[in-house]
């Protein structure tokens, strides 16, 4: 990877991480209304497909863990932060909410509030892809939760009939809500899955950027060619709970261990300084504009409206 | 020029039209084409009752066989709406919304709303309805009064082969996810139909009759059941105008009340049962805004609140007739306090 | 074979789709002289009600279908015959129509015949009634058609062969209307001439069409032998502006209805069904764009008037009609063509669309335009 990717790449995984934890804090002061589902932890899942995708004809859908698949896609950091403040200058002027933040002008088809809601829209995506005969490839996000769905499992079958310029991102944290994964996903891998679909399956270190940075490359390449849909089962953890105010009981001391050992930053950090790729200056620097531009994003969205009763109705029909 | 073709071939004509007039029109459902796969002929089938029969001949890009999985294809279309294409999505019988709901009005029905205004998502979801053919419980149910109460979605129900092709042009050309509920016992129906593509408006109600005694709002068949009811009444001296709403949403409130205003008098006529439907929106829309006007108590003709039966002997009693609306016609004509 | 001096009142077909019409009364009685042209009775179809006139003089003998009757086109209504004729033989033609009108089958079917025509790439469509040498073209105003000439055609197709056409833009025709000039229309009417083989031909046009037909002949003048002009654009700068606007904007019944009020003299004409029918036209593919493109030709920047042809009239002979009633193109207008040495009868009891609410003036106008050329 060159410099300029691997920096932004970087960028990327900060902005999500500092993100997050800073809606952490956040949500305990109680200003921030409804659920909010954070997805510290899993950034190099998000930041090592999106690399692969451009804003024009790509297309991702994501889950009601969306956020950092907005910010890889591009969305613009304020207006979500904005959004999830339910402010007229968010994302979706303070109609969607976290779980529904949307962009496609970058070809991101939202946030999700239903589980295994995207993979069937994704497979629409990349039909309109196929048909557009540009090489756009469309990639659906999906929990360990998502992968029981049936929607989800529909899907990986209409992609391989169609042949489907997809790839399906199973984002295995371990837990749908409280429910451990290794209880339910039947069979016990994900990725295994995809030989009953007749398509490509990869299980990749979720902590890695690298390698995931690399499967999806494969993944992305071959739907492009016209080579059909793969499925990746990226394997992370969570840091933090279900959703902000979950107490997790159920819980042991993975996270604490995943964060001291595993975390994708500190490896990543590691890794492009110990080989001399780029310095730990040039990090920090990143690390500094990322926490200003998450106050400024914070600050403004506090300062900007509420929509008002004259928002209400509006929205629903294109015409009516 | 207009000649006689069948409701079926309205529908099929408008889809041709569209897609030959725009590269963005797809078409797509079990068996659209029929025979995906098969060793017979590839186009064996033109959907379970040969609506979209012919397509896949003329735009073989664009006509697509679908497995058995409506939550992938429902789905599929609506997520290629929002990316460009203008899908054609046939779910075959409205009642198999149970296995893909959560597509239309969670995922279609709310994106635009949910995302601020920034979503267009312009999928025509295509459903027979209807009782008629002895087709059971799980094949018959008229279930737009469902799609109906879903802010975000059109909803039309065209009553005739001329009303058909226009609605469907429309339907196609909209921006709005649309669903589109085509009678099945009225496929074979004929009427007058141009030639030339054409547009019905959404929201607006055709009165399909002019009449002084009573107003009898009917829905998709039952506007040609109502007009049999009108020309035994009319023999007795009671003239009924037949407003025929075309869409349920948005519904023309405008001229079902101005005809109500006229008559003093309303029958709702609906295929659906009688809760939480058209009969009873309608009654309501009427009861709250034409309130000084009414002569009369509303009346309702309405299947009953059951299951779509199969014995032919039942299923007859199940389907209103002329003969239930012109009573029902009479008695709000008759009602004296 | 009956009497040939027995004259059978038949149903008449007024448009394609009239299948069958009903006598709302019978303007005159059994036992009445009539002449050729005067009123029998009065008669409602499903899209217009117009007055049925006597073809023939004699004695309305005998009234077969009695006010009330729906009656199929083509069946024998009323017999006419000179006082001499005896009963028995009429008894005998009242007996034979009644057992038709009984079968409800007219014995034939001979209302206009529907054809298209290329014209400059584009297909015309036209409704055709009678034979003749003598040739009629009839030319609508902007948002008509061929069918608007319903109550003309038959009377003036007794000889002669007499066409109806959309014009591009309008009723069956294709859609595209070109540049939208008056100069294009004129010559898809003279296309038209060649079309169907007539040398020349009188020209009869309504509103927009009277403009057209005015330029038709300045363009052409050796093919064009006569010209009537029922309310004529392009004679006088007073003309509803807003009408027309209304009119190419409407696309419901109830932005459309109020337009259409204007266009006669009695609103009662305006029946759900005319509605109806303008509104399926106005709903086809191409229809908003050619209205727009006409509205430029009818309507200047400033959104007045715009029209003149009043420096194109020739040496044709030309007749004009005028409903006094008329609100779109009031008969002030006709001053420039009396000024011409036209002659011109206004109406009373006709509004915009006198050849719909005054048919005998439009065919008497036509009638004596031919007569000059």
């Amino acid at each position: 990877m060159h410099d300029k990717a691997l920096l932004r790449a970087y960028r990327t995984m900060r902005t999500i991480r500092e993100f997050e934890e800073r809606l952490h804090s956040e949500f305990a002061t109680g200003d921030i209304p409804g659920f909010v589902h954070l997805y510290a932890g899993e950034e190099a899942s998000a930041t090592g497909v999106c690399a692969h995708l451009d804003d024009h004809r790509d297309t991702i859908a994501s889950t009601h863990r969306g956020h950092g698949h907005c910010i890889a896609k591009n969305v613009d950091v304020k207006a979500m932060m904005a959004e999830i403040y339910g402010r007229t200058t968010g994302s979706c002027h303070g109609k969607g909410g976290s779980m529904h933040i949307a962009d496609l002008s970058k070809g991101m088809l939202g946030a999700n509030g239903i589980v295994g809601g995207g993979p069937p829209l994704i497979c629409g995506a990349a039909l309109a892809a196929k048909l557009r005969g540009e090489g756009g490839v469309a990639v659906a996000f999906f929990g360990d939760g998502g992968s029981n769905q049936g929607t989800t499992l529909e899907s990986l079958n209409l992609a391989t009939v169609w042949n489907l310029p997809a790839v399906f991102i199973a984002e295995n944290n371990g837990y749908a809500e409280a429910t451990a994964a290794t209880w339910s996903v039947g069979g016990g891998s994900i990725a295994a899955r995809a030989a009953a679909f007749g398509m490509p399956g990869r299980t990749v270190d979720g902590f890695d950027f690298f390698a995931v940075h690399e499967a999806a490359a494969e993944a992305v390449e071959r739907a492009r060619n016209g080579g059909g849909p793969t499925l990746i089962e990226v394997q992370l953890t969570r840091y933090y709970g279900h959703f902000e105010g979950d107490q997790q009981t159920y819980r042991a001391g993975e996270v604490q261990q995943a964060r001291n050992e595993l975390d994708c930053l500190k490896r990543f950090r590691d890794r492009v300084t110990g080989d001399g790729t780029l310095t730990a200056a040039q990090l920090d620097q990143i690390d500094a504009e990322v926490a200003r531009l998450i106050d400024d994003a914070v600050a403004e969205a506090k300062a900007a409206p509420l929509p008002t009763r004259a928002d209400l109705e509006t929205d629903v029909y294109i015409q009516y | 020029m207009a000649r006689s073709i069948s409701y079926r071939e309205a529908i099929n004509e408008a889809l041709a039209q569209e897609m030959e007039r725009d590269p963005a029109v797809v078409v797509l459902g079990e068996d659209n084409a029929g025979g995906a796969g098969a060793p017979g002929e590839d186009d064996a089938w033109g959907g379970v009752l040969g609506v979209t029969k012919g397509l896949y001949h003329r735009f073989p890009d664009r006509v697509l066989d679908t497995p058995i999985s409506e939550s992938a294809f429902i789905g599929a279309a609506v997520g290629a709406a929002t990316r460009g294409l203008r899908p054609v999505a046939e779910l075959m019988f409205i009642d198999f919304m149970g296995v893909c709901f959560d597509q239309i009005f969670n995922q279609a029905a709310k994106f635009r709303y949910m995302f601020g205004g920034k979503a267009v998502t312009p999928v025509v979801i295509r459903a027979m309805y209807g009782a008629g053919l002895r087709a059971a419980a799980q094949h018959s149910q008229a279930m737009y009064p469902v799609f109906t109460s879903v802010p975000g979605l059109k909803v039309v129900l065209p009553s005739s082969a001329y009303e058909a092709k226009g609605l469907m042009i429309q339907a196609i050309r909209d921006d709005d996810p649309v669903i589109f509920c085509e009678h099945k016992a009225m496929y074979d129906t004929v009427g007058e139909v141009p030639q030339e593509s054409y547009t019905i408006p959404f929201g607006e109600a055709n009165v399909v009759r002019e009449g002084g005694d009573a107003t009898v709002v009917a829905l998709g068949r039952m506007v040609s059941v109502a007009e049999e009811a009108a020309d035994e009444l009319a023999q007795a001296g009671v003239q009924c105008e037949i407003v025929d709403p075309r869409t349920t949403s948005p519904l023309d409130a405008d001229t079902i009340l101005e005809s109500v205003e006229q008559t003093g008098r309303l029958v709702v006529v609906d295929e659906a049962g009688p809760r939480c439907g058209l009969a009873a929106d309608i009654s309501a829309l009427v009861a709250r805004e034409a309130f000084g006007a009414l002569q009369a108590p509303i009346g309702t003709v309405t299947a009953p609140h059951t299951p779509v039966p199969f014995s032919p002997s039942l299923e007859d009693l199940y389907i209103p007739d002329a003969q239930q609306v012109a009573a029902a016609v009479k008695s709000v004509v008759d009602w004296k306090r | 074979m009956s009497d040939e001096r027995i004259g059978r009142v038949a149903m008449p077909k007024w448009g394609l789709s009239m299948k069958t019409g009903k006598i709302t009364e019978w303007i005159a009685a059994e036992g009445d002289e009539v002449e050729e042209g005067d009123d029998l009775a009065e008669i409602d179809t499903d899209k217009i009600a117009g007055t049925l006139e006597a073809s023939e003089g004699g004695v309305l003998r005998r009234i077969v279908a009695e006010a009330g009757t729906d009656a199929p086109v083509g069946c024998t209504i009323a017999v006419v015959a000179p006082a001499e004729v005896p009963d028995a033989e009429i008894d005998a033609v009242v007996a034979e129509a009644r057992e038709q009108l009984a079968r409800g089958v007219p014995e034939e079917d001979d209302g206009p015949r529907t054809e298209t025509a290329e014209v400059g790439g584009r297909a015309i469509s036209y409704a055709s009634l009678g034979d003749g040498d003598e040739v009629v073209v009839l030319v609508h105003g902007y948002g008509g058609d061929k069918n608007s000439w319903l109550f003309v055609q038959e009377p003036l197709a007794a000889g002669r062969t007499v066409h109806a056409l959309d014009l591009p833009g309008h009723g069956a025709s294709a859609k595209d209307v070109g540049d939208g000039s008056l100069e294009f229309l004129a010559d898809t009417v003279l296309g038209f001439l060649d079309a169907v083989g007539a040398r020349s031909a009188h020209l009869v046009g309504h509103s927009l069409g009277g403009a057209v037909v005015t330029a038709a002949a300045a363009r052409a003048p050796g093919r064009v032998r006569s010209l009537t002009l029922v309310s004529p654009a392009g004679y006088g700068p007073e003309a509803d502006a807003d009408y027309l606007r209304g009119f190419a904007a409407a696309g419901t019944r109830r932005e459309l209805k109020p337009q259409l009020l204007k266009l006669f003299a009695d609103e009662s004409q305006v029946n759900r069904q005319l509605v109806d029918d303008l509104l399926k036209y106005k709903r086809l593919d191409g229809v908003d764009a050619a209205l727009a493109a006409l509205l430029r030709t009818l309507l200047g920047e400033d959104g007045r008037p715009a029209l003149d042809v009043t420096g194109l009239l020739g040496v044709t002979p030309v007749a004009a009609v005028w409903g006094a009633q008329d609100r779109i193109i009031p008969p002030s207008n006709a001053a420039s063509l009396r000024a011409a040495g036209a002659g011109v009868r206004v109406v009373e009891g006709a509004g915009h669309m006198a050849h719909m609410e005054a048919p005998a003036a439009v065919v008497a106008a036509v009638e004596e335009a031919l007569k000059g050329s």
